[in-house]
């Protein structure tokens, strides 16, 4: 298995101007006298665009620019540049361009950046065109051979035919003619309905590797003369280092260097990483905390509190009719208020990179979801240019956001710039992870419905009290100062809308930034908000004794795409006909990621707090389904972290740090707790949806109806465990 | 200094005695498929078959682990052949990110050795390693799978 090679280009002389890098740069790309326009990969194989690379036995080398953490989304775009190409599948392996090539060739691949469930959506388009363009050259190339028209010849399975005559040739034997002629202007796609080898459940390309051991993921690299480094960062956010005792460790076995690492952290270097941590473990340090070590979970949740109050500022993210008069003069009114806490990611290979300095070169090895980020990253750490540094993607031990930040990167190329010409890789203890993740951010959400004399839903008031990501992040893509992802699930239109009319409607979000630093997060702020509208939806239901489903029903007349994926598990789940004895049923819906999704649980509640989930059942509309076995399998691993996060998780503050250090306190589902999760696609054309995130909206909100349904106690605070509610 | 037999050969590590086997094995032998996912034996990516039996290598010295049989998912397969969990695996495209899957096929294998058809309820006593992918409901239909091969 050799499907992860990084494809090399032969290099010479060859001035191209970029944008990516900010400004103009002189880089090396050979192009080889067979033709002007031939590049060609590291065997010498002629690339017939920068996605296709055909050999001469036909092997086709698709290049993925998107990260593969597990997501499927390898597979998947292969897929659809195969769909196109018309390729033999069975020949086809994958190749991960570099972000320092595609900055070389101006950004010939695109993004690199894979989160926001977007690593097909976002580029499906123009990757199909890489393999129906790559297509057009390689029959047009057989056509000129036999001097036949090309409307004349048709490819399937990487063979040629020219139907009039019978004539056959295949991909590998014209590719090298291919690969000389213009791409055509235009190509026209495949209908979806017409696919062959896209929208089929085949098997992944990744999984024998993953099964002998032989797969390298970042923690694995190895470099001749390699040293290993672990690392401390001040446990205060923004505290500072401020020193430490490096003769305490002197002598230690395998140590070689202590070093500083920016102004905030120290790493110790060894021969082995167990020596380096050990080493770091004995190291005394001295931290400036600062202000920060003030702040606790309580003193958050105090000023969050606050934001809940209507005469604090907000931003609104979503209003029609005037909600707060017709919650004045309201028949009937319910509030609720909720909360969800911090999360860390833990990803099961924790943070690591390994880097290579010279004053001439910089590269790094690493699992990142975002190439080019990573390469941003290592160029600044390093201080050189663009053309003096290189990134090679490795396949990630899980990413679900966390790697698309490049704090770990610095870092490593911190430390390797101070021991030149040795390659150096760092990588994180458990709890190194748990203290320095970018957290899920924090929030409270104040809601308030009003109902009209004949029990009509007339008004409803959600206000958002918490952190932003972007604030932190990306503080460019506010507008004017509002944090539009703080919103998804109940913005007015898009890719994260809600499903409901109500005749008067705000939503707002009153942005408070504490101290900890916040990250996207697999599904990021789906699960709070699906929590907070889709359990309040059930209490305003049960405020007027109808039944959930038909409550929602009757307030979703306008989005029947949100409807259609309601419908779709409530009827799988048998809504409305009685449940197994002692089984109770609860039931969500959200549209995150470009998707409709909807989920139900029914689970049994013993002792008053154990809860034993016994079926779930989730339904989405992604538009396209490219790979129903792998959106069935994100669907699945969505409700089990989801879960996950709402019976287990939880990070805390306390002395300006987090008080979760590893599994033992943040714990994650074991197989015996998560039942089969039955998923019916209802993909209905015509939009591309993200697969890797929307569903996890659903689980929690799903399991708390159920709970509220088995023993009338509504939850509404996130962990379970702090309510001593535990899987049974 | 420990003598560690690791996939039927023996090696000399020189490293100290409360090494932890997983960190011999990753740095010292070199064989990287054997993860670290949390150090302090919780998670079982780090899971070895020790004399057979599936054990946390995080959790266990080099000292402890010296003279014993000690089997790592590179010595999994044999003769050429994948073992039939791997090929479970494989069967049932079990792995998302794959991190986690060289403990979880090891704790697997094991499981089977010691109970050729388990139930549901002896997979779910004995599989306790952590998948944050989530890949649990493929990985309980590959053990099934690989049970009636």
């Amino acid at each position: 298995m050799n499907q992860h090679v990084m494809p090399k280009l032969n290099r010479r002389a060859f001035v191209i101007g970029t944008a990516a890098a900010g400004a103009g740069l002189a880089i090396g790309l050979d192009i080889p006298f067979g033709g002007p326009t031939v590049v060609r990969a590291a065997d010498g194989s002629p690339e017939v665009n920068v996605w296709v690379v055909i050999r001469p036995d036909n092997t086709t080398v698709i290049r993925i620019a998107r990260s593969e953490m597990g997501q499927g989304t390898l597979t998947g775009l292969a897929q659809l540049v195969a769909e196109e190409l018309e390729c033999d599948w069975s020949k086809v392996v994958t190749e991960y361009p570099t972000p320092g090539q595609s900055v070389a060739r101006k950004r010939a691949w695109g993004d690199f950046s894979t989160g926001g469930s977007r690593g097909i959506r976002s580029s499906q388009e123009y990757v199909r065109k890489g393999g129906a363009t790559a297509r057009v050259m390689l029959i047009q190339a057989a056509a000129n051979e036999w001097k036949v028209p090309a409307s004349e010849c048709t490819a399937t399975n990487s063979v040629i035919t020219h139907t009039p005559s019978g004539k056959t040739t295949t991909y590998g034997k014209v590719v090298e003619a291919a690969a000389k002629l213009e791409p055509p202007a235009d190509v026209k796609l495949k209908d979806p309905k017409d696919w062959k080898i896209a929208g089929k459940g085949l098997k992944r390309l990744d999984t024998v590797d993953k099964t002998t051991g032989a797969m390298i993921y970042g923690a694995d690299v190895k470099l001749p003369g390699m040293l290993n480094a672990a690392i401390k960062d001040c446990p205060v956010f923004g505290g500072k280092l401020k020193s430490f005792d490096e003769s305490k460790i002197t002598g230690m076995k395998g140590v070689k260097k202590v070093v500083q690492v920016g102004d905030s952290a120290v790493a110790v270097v060894a021969d082995t990483w167990w020596h380096a941590k050990t080493a770091l473990d004995a190291l005394p340090i001295v931290w400036d905390e600062g202000e920060n070590a003030k702040v606790s979970s309580e003193s958050i949740a105090k000023w969050l509190a606050e934001g809940l109050d209507n005469s604090q500022p907000a931003y609104i993210g979503n209003q029609n009719g005037d909600a707060k008069a017709a919650i004045a003069s309201a028949v009937k009114k319910v509030e609720a208020v909720y909360n969800y806490p911090y999360q860390n990611h833990v990803t099961m290979e924790p943070m690591n990179a390994t880097a290579l300095y010279t004053p001439d070169k910089c590269e790094v090895w690493c699992g990142t979801q975002n190439g080019e980020a990573a390469f941003a990253a290592t160029m600044e750490a390093a201080g050189l240019p663009a053309e003096k540094c290189e990134v090679h993607k490795l396949i990630l031990g899980g990413g679900f956001g966390r790697r698309g930040m490049t704090d770990y990167v610095r870092q490593a190329v911190l430390i390797a710039k101070q021991m030149p010409g040795t390659p150096v890789k760092l990588l994180w203890s458990r709890e190194e992870d748990m203290a320095q993740g970018k957290f899920h951010p924090v929030t409270q959400c104040k809601l308030t419905g009003a109902f009209d004399a004949n029990n009509n839903l007339t008004a409803l008031h959600v206000r958002l009290s918490g952190q932003s990501i972007l604030f932190t992040v990306r503080p460019a893509a506010l507008v004017n100062g509002m944090d539009t992802v703080a919103f998804q699930g109940m913005s007015p239109s898009g890719d994260a809308a809600i499903g409901y009319s109500v005749p008067n409607l705000l939503v707002e979000h009153s942005m408070r930034n504490p101290h900890v630093p916040p990250g996207f997060w697999r599904g990021v702020n789906v699960n709070q908000n699906a929590i907070y509208l889709e359990c309040f939806m059930d209490e305003l239901a049960h405020s007027v004794g109808q039944d959930p489903v038909e409550f929602r029903r009757k307030l979703m007349s306008k989005h029947p795409k949100h409807l259609a994926v309601l419908n779709a598990v409530a009827e799988k789940i048998g809504w409305g006909k009685p449940a197994p004895q002692g089984v109770y049923r609860g039931i969500a819906q959200v549209m995150g990621y470009g998707s409709y999704v909807a989920g139900a649980a029914e689970i049994s509640v013993s002792e008053g707090s154990k809860i034993k989930v016994h079926r779930i059942v989730a339904s989405t509309d992604p538009g396209y389904v490219v790979n129903p076995a792998q959106v069935e399998r994100q669907i699945a691993g969505s409700f089990v972290y989801g879960l996950s996060a709402l019976f287990y998780g939880g990070c805390t503050v306390k002395d300006g740090k987090m008080e979760q250090t590893n599994f033992d306190t943040y714990n994650s589902m074991r197989i015996a707790e998560m039942p089969k999760v039955e998923c019916v696609m209802v993909p209905s054309g015509g939009f591309w949806g993200g697969v890797g995130e929307p569903t996890i909206g659903v689980a929690a909100p799903a399991v708390l109806n159920a709970y509220f349904a088995a023993t009338g106690k509504r939850i509404r605070s996130v962990p379970l465990k702090d309510q001593n509610i535990t899987f049974a | 200094m420990a003598n560690l037999t690791i996939n039927g050969k023996t090696i000399n590590v020189d490293v100290e005695d409360d090494t932890p086997l997983l960190w011999a094995i990753r740095e010292n032998v070199g064989l990287t498929g054997t993860k670290y996912g949390c150090g302090i034996a919780l998670c079982g990516a780090c899971t070895v078959h020790v004399d057979g039996v599936a054990m946390r290598s995080c959790g266990m010295t080099v000292s402890e682990a010296a003279g014993k049989q000690i089997t790592t998912i590179e010595g999994l397969a044999s003769n050429g052949a994948l073992h039939k969990v791997q090929q479970a695996w494989v069967a049932n495209d079990v792995p998302q990110c794959g991190y986690c899957q060289s403990g979880m096929i090891m704790a697997v294998a094991a499981l089977l050795k010691e109970k050729p058809k388990p139930t549901d309820e002896d997979i779910n006593e004995a599989i306790t390693n952590i998948c944050r992918c989530g890949t649990f409901q493929q990985v309980r239909e590959a053990i099934h799978a690989a049970a009636s091969a």
